[in-house]
């Protein structure tokens, strides 16, 4: 198929169609905006359903009923709104419906600014809501991987029957690229004998989070623990780039790998041995392969939207093998190539 | 030997744990005599709430889904949207309907969602002990209205059937009671009606069952059924508050 030229909201949210996603259930909040208007106008022309929810604590228990029948169905909002839906993210967890949900993360604290941000890496990654339970989280670094990263994200869902984050943010919702999509007859299709879809010839099916008897629900605890366990083993997706020979490598995802990647090129071109490290999935964050890189002849600098939150993943990856740095900006401001390759000089001791 | 009473299919046989006095297990009688009535137990997902009717999920024999508090309506129109020739219900405590989940029944109301809802109105939060709910009455005394509940600090109870009832959404609105042999029929008659509605598309049915909570009352059995025909009838009203068959010419 040819390339298209098409925003990053879109191209993800038609590559949610063309993976089998037959629900949609949302609330309005920048910027995804593009996203509900898409999945509005095409879901019910292709055989699914569009659902503007009175609110997104609403939205994410449409999807919550929706996914416990066995149905592909997702979900997507920005920051504030994601907070609102936390309750019912760990309910979908805690029940393992699989679902997807996108956050197009904007800047906090509160209401915050619509401009991009990645300060909702923690929420996304260390469980967000109540109980012990993960996200498996993905970080799309452009218009691409927008599109196949929600076609693998609806196919880990079912695998795992895990609730699939997509970590994207304002700058890679709104902006256009190229963008190409996967063949149709791909979408693989599970069996799941454990949905709610009535109980004909059969005994009930039952989607329930609640066990008011601590052995029973410990036992169910380490089970969800044990299939984390499993997915660190198996889901692990990351990129690197120069990193062979590098004195010192940018740690970043998302927009901030971006920028990343122009100043990696900048710095190469004066001469300077720079890689960038790149992790895709989130959760399971790419800790031993990152770590593998750390020794005393290497720093690492990380680079963020946020006030350094990946940057405690790095540290734990890293365990003080090598010097870590972190160069970040806040409150809706991207930081340049430009700023950045300042930044691996003055570390690298050859400017500043 | 001659069979002259038994449980219905719908209900399984699990032993309840609900309180003597308590007419929550009534009610699940009655809505499964209206499933196993219009033979739609096969084809029923049911919303068990958060409230003492948690666990309604082991007591349905059919499909069920447990959901976040007052969220029932919520998850109810996610089943229903990806599965509209299936029956969905939700079974609803007064602080998980009118306090907690009051936008989700007012929305699900509003678009009409083509969803059964018995929404239990005991006018206290069983499950946590029996404090004040939005449907306490004004000076019942509770865990957490010990001097009664003064209009001056928390307003005034909320009748839902009269403020769903504004909404053109709805097909059917009835407030039913379980204190007694003569309205339970009725209620029964009232929640078969709402399964037809959605069974007919016909949208949004509603029966609010006027309830017992012996226990959180500190009543025995009979004083609750008398308490319940004093005091809560006067305030809610038995009726049908709205029914778009009867305006049909029916
Ligand atoms: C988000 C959340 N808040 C509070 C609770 C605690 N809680 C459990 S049941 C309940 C009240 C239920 O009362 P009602 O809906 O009237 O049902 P009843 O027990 O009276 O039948 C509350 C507040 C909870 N489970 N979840
Ligand atoms: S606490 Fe009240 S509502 Fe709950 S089971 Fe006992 S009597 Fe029924
Ligand atoms: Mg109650």
């Amino acid at each position: 198929m040819a390339k298209t030229l098409m925003k990053g909201n879109e191209a993800l949210a038609e590559a949610a169609i063309r993976a089998g996603c037959k629900a949609f259930f949302g609330y309005p909040i920048t910027p995804q905006n593009e996203i509900p208007a898409y999945m509005s106008y095409h879901l019910p022309l292709r055989g699914g359903v569009y659902l503007q929810a009175e609110s997104e604590v609403s939205a994410i228990n449409m999807v919550y009923g929706a996914a416990g029948t066995g149905t592909r169905v997702m979900t997507s909002s920005s920051s504030p709104g994601i907070s609102l839906k936390q309750e019912g993210i760990s309910y979908i967890a805690a029940g393992e419906l699989p679902c997807v949900i996108v956050n197009v993360v904007r800047c906090g604290p509160g209401l915050g600014g619509i401009h991009p941000g990645q300060g909702d890496y923690f929420q996304a990654v260390k469980g967000g809501g109540h109980g012990d339970y993960r996200l498996i989280v993905l970080a799309p670094g452009n218009v691409q991987e927008m599109a196949d990263l929600t076609t693998l994200a609806f196919d880990l869902a079912d695998k795992w029957r895990n609730p699939v984050m997509i970590l994207s943010d304002g700058i890679l919702g709104q902006m256009m690229e190229p963008v190409e999509f996967a063949d149709q007859q791909g979408v693989s299709k599970m069996e799941k004998p454990w949905a709610t879809t009535g109980a004909v010839g059969r005994e009930p099916n039952i989607i329930n989070t609640l066990d008011i008897v601590p052995e029973s629900l410990e036992k169910r605890n380490y089970e969800l623990l044990a299939k984390y366990e499993k997915i660190k083993g198996e889901e692990i997706r990351w990129q690197e780039v120069g990193t062979e020979d590098a004195d010192l490598i940018l740690v970043a995802y998302g927009t901030s790998a971006r920028v990343a990647r122009s100043a990696m090129e900048l710095a190469r071109k004066e001469g300077l041995r720079v890689g960038l490290f790149r992790p895709i999935s989130l959760f399971p964050f790419p800790e031993v392969q990152l770590g593998a890189l750390a020794g005393p002849q290497r720093e690492f600098l990380v680079v963020e939207m946020s006030a350094g939150q990946m940057l405690e993943d790095v540290r734990l990856a890293i365990e003080g093998r090598s010097p870590i740095h972190f160069i970040n900006r806040l409150g809706g401001m991207v930081p340049t190539p430009e700023e950045v390759l300042a930044k691996v000089k003055a570390v690298l001791g050859r400017e500043g | 030997m001659k069979t002259v009473f038994q449980k219905p299919e719908a209900l399984t046989n699990a032993t309840m744990h609900y309180c003597p006095g308590c007419t929550h297990g009534v009610i699940h009688r009655l809505v499964a005599e209206a499933i196993d009535s219009l033979g739609i137990r096969e084809q029923t997902i049911g919303v068990a709430s958060v409230g003492c009717s948690v666990f309604a999920y082991d007591y349905f024999n059919c499909d069920m889904q447990q959901a976040a508090h007052g969220r029932a309506p919520a998850v109810a129109t996610g089943i229903k949207r990806v599965l509209p020739e299936k029956m969905v219900f939700t079974y609803q405590g007064d602080g998980d309907l009118a306090s907690i989940g009051m936008a989700e029944i007012v929305h699900a109301a509003a678009r009409g969602e083509n969803i059964t809802v018995v929404f239990v109105n005991n006018a206290i939060y069983g499950m946590t002990s029996g404090q004040m709910a939005p449907t306490t009455l004004i000076g019942q005394k509770t865990a957490t209205s010990p001097r009664g509940r003064s209009v001056s600090e928390t307003g005034y109870p909320i009748k839902m059937c009269e403020l769903l009832a504004t909404l053109e959404g709805p097909s059917y609105l009835a407030r039913v009671s379980s204190h007694d042999t003569r309205h339970i029929i009725q209620a029964g008659r009232a929640i078969k009606k709402a399964f037809e509605m959605q069974q007919q598309k016909k949208g949004f049915a509603m029966v609010e069952v006027l309830s017992t909570c012996s226990v959180n009352w500190g009543m025995t059995p009979i004083e609750s059924m008398n308490w319940l025909a004093e005091n809560m009838i006067p305030y809610y009203p038995l009726g049908v508050y709205k029914d778009i068959t009867a305006q049909e010419g029916d």
